[in-house]
């Protein structure tokens, strides 16, 4: 089966500080992939490169659903088709929860106002705070509005979802509501890239990880083998450093 | 009672009001012109500079600086008295209105340039990631936010822009302050000038209050 995400030979390069040394990378319809690794290590820039919020090398190839991800009139269409949660969630903060949810149907599908609507509750009931529909993003808790986040980038029916931390900017708290939003998004067939420091959810939820360092897949395979059984030294390290703290 | 009469003189004030409020018609008629072309030219000017290419940018950033630098009276003088050599001949009002909007362009795009530079990165970055198009990116993410924080500062610059239609009576231009000095040189006292000055501050005063209401309203719904 074709890949639904494949990436072949990424550089990427922030003057002359190589973050990307030349990664390849195939992510099936319906795999859940979790990225882990060191910071700076380019976890997050491989999944910002994949939607093009960052550019890359031109002689680099990532293609989404068989379209290439390039500068032009396709990215927009690529961007539509790949949701993003960020870190720091990036909600509009001069909008409602509710419009939040509903703008990019409406503008970029052109769905109607009434359809959106309804699929916007939908949404928010799915992640749990259609209570709060008529609230400002400020208003919310950290792990309500990062579950708005992800209702917003649901909303727009991608064929894939990529979470760039999506729990560390959150009180400790506030972790557990949007990691379980996030298994149950999974459960139903959503093919999700996660980099993450949560380590409990790669194991549990995962079904590849993928575990970074300097810019390069080092290691990959299920959670079993990366967490029980890992074959490089730098991955056991990563690993005793976060697990036994 | 001698300086009362002097400068306060109602039966000459009475006499005068009448040309006095023309002038502040021509005044308002020059101002609100040059205010909505400023900011039309200034919104264009900043989206410009953000989007165009970078020669583009380059052009659109000397000409913000060249007219944030020219004297608007010399810039007025030049338009009415110095076109005129190569052909292009301004009414007094097309002049005024030119000097005041090309000036206040600059002005506004700095101002709009600077608002949308405050809105975090990362609201450009979800829109981007929703597959907005740069154009409702503009419209319904960045500009509402950015007009919160342009507001005070673009209110400020039509309090200027206000104030500057005075330098327009040097082109013969009939606006409010003319109105005053011709008053004033007919009946040999300056309460015409008073008249004018108290007009201006009648009109100026509530724009500056305003500015505190509309900073008030606007932060509504923001955290």
């Amino acid at each position: 089966m074709a890949a639904l995400i494949s990436i072949r030979g990424l550089k990427k390069a922030f003057g002359s500080f190589t973050v990307l040394h030349g990664i390849d990378l195939d992510i099936a319809e319906g795999e859940v992939v979790c990225v882990i690794g060191p910071s700076g290590s380019g976890k997050s820039t491989l999944i910002r490169c994949i939607n093009r919020l960052e550019a890359f090398d031109p002689e680099s190839t990532i293609t989404v659903g068989g379209i290439k991800v390039e500068q032009g009139a396709a990215l927009a269409k690529v961007r539509a088709e790949v949701g993003m949660v960020f870190q720091s969630f990036n909600l509009f903060p001069h909008m409602t929860v509710l419009r939040n949810v509903m703008l990019a149907p409406m503008r970029v599908r052109g769905t109607t106002a009434a359809a959106a609507e309804i699929k916007a509750r939908d949404l928010l009931a799915r992640v749990g705070i259609l209570e709060q529909a008529e609230k400002f993003p400020g208003q919310l808790s950290g792990g309500q509005q990062q579950r708005v986040a992800i209702a917003r980038a649901l909303a727009m029916e991608p064929k894939v979802l990529l979470f760039d931390e999506p729990t560390s900017s959150l009180d400790p708290e506030m972790v557990g509501e949007v990691l379980d939003v996030m298994r149950k998004l999974a459960g139903t067939g959503v093919t999700m890239l996660v980099v993450t420091h949560e380590m409990g959810f790669a194991r549990q939820v995962a079904d590849r990880v993928i575990f970074m360092d300097g810019g390069r897949i080092l290691e990959a395979g299920t959670p079993a083998q990366i967490f029980d059984s890992p074959q490089e030294d730098r991955t056991r390290g990563f690993l005793r450093a976060v697990l036994n703290h | 009672m001698n300086l009362i009469n002097t400068f306060f003189n109602v039966g000459v004030l009475l006499d005068s009001l009448p040309q006095l409020l023309w002038g502040l018609v021509v005044t308002l008629q020059i101002g609100l012109t040059s205010i909505v072309c400023g900011l039309a030219g200034g919104l264009f000017l900043a989206i410009a500079r953000l989007y165009a290419p970078a020669f583009f940018q380059i052009l659109l950033r000397i000409y913000v600086d060249i007219f944030r630098s020219i004297p608007l009276l010399v810039l007025l003088i030049i338009v009415y008295y110095a076109l005129p050599f190569v052909g292009i001949r301004l009414s007094p009002f097309l002049s005024a209105v030119t000097a005041l909007s090309l000036v206040s362009a600059a002005y506004t795009a700095e101002i709009f340039r600077a608002g949308i530079e405050a809105i975090p990165r990362g609201q450009f970055e979800a829109s981007a990631a929703l597959g907005l198009s740069n154009r409702h990116t503009m419209i319904d993410v960045i500009l509402p936010q950015a007009i919160r924080i342009v507001i005070p500062p673009l209110t400020n610059n039509c309090i200027n822009v206000l104030k500057d239609t005075a330098l327009a009576s040097v082109v013969a231009m009939p606006d409010l302050l003319k109105q005053a000095t011709q008053a004033q040189a007919l009946s040999a006292n300056p309460t015409p000038l008073i008249g004018a000055a108290i007009i201006y501050i009648i009109l100026l005063w509530p724009m500056v209050t305003v500015v505190a209401k509309l900073e008030r309203h606007f932060s509504r719904g923001d955290r």
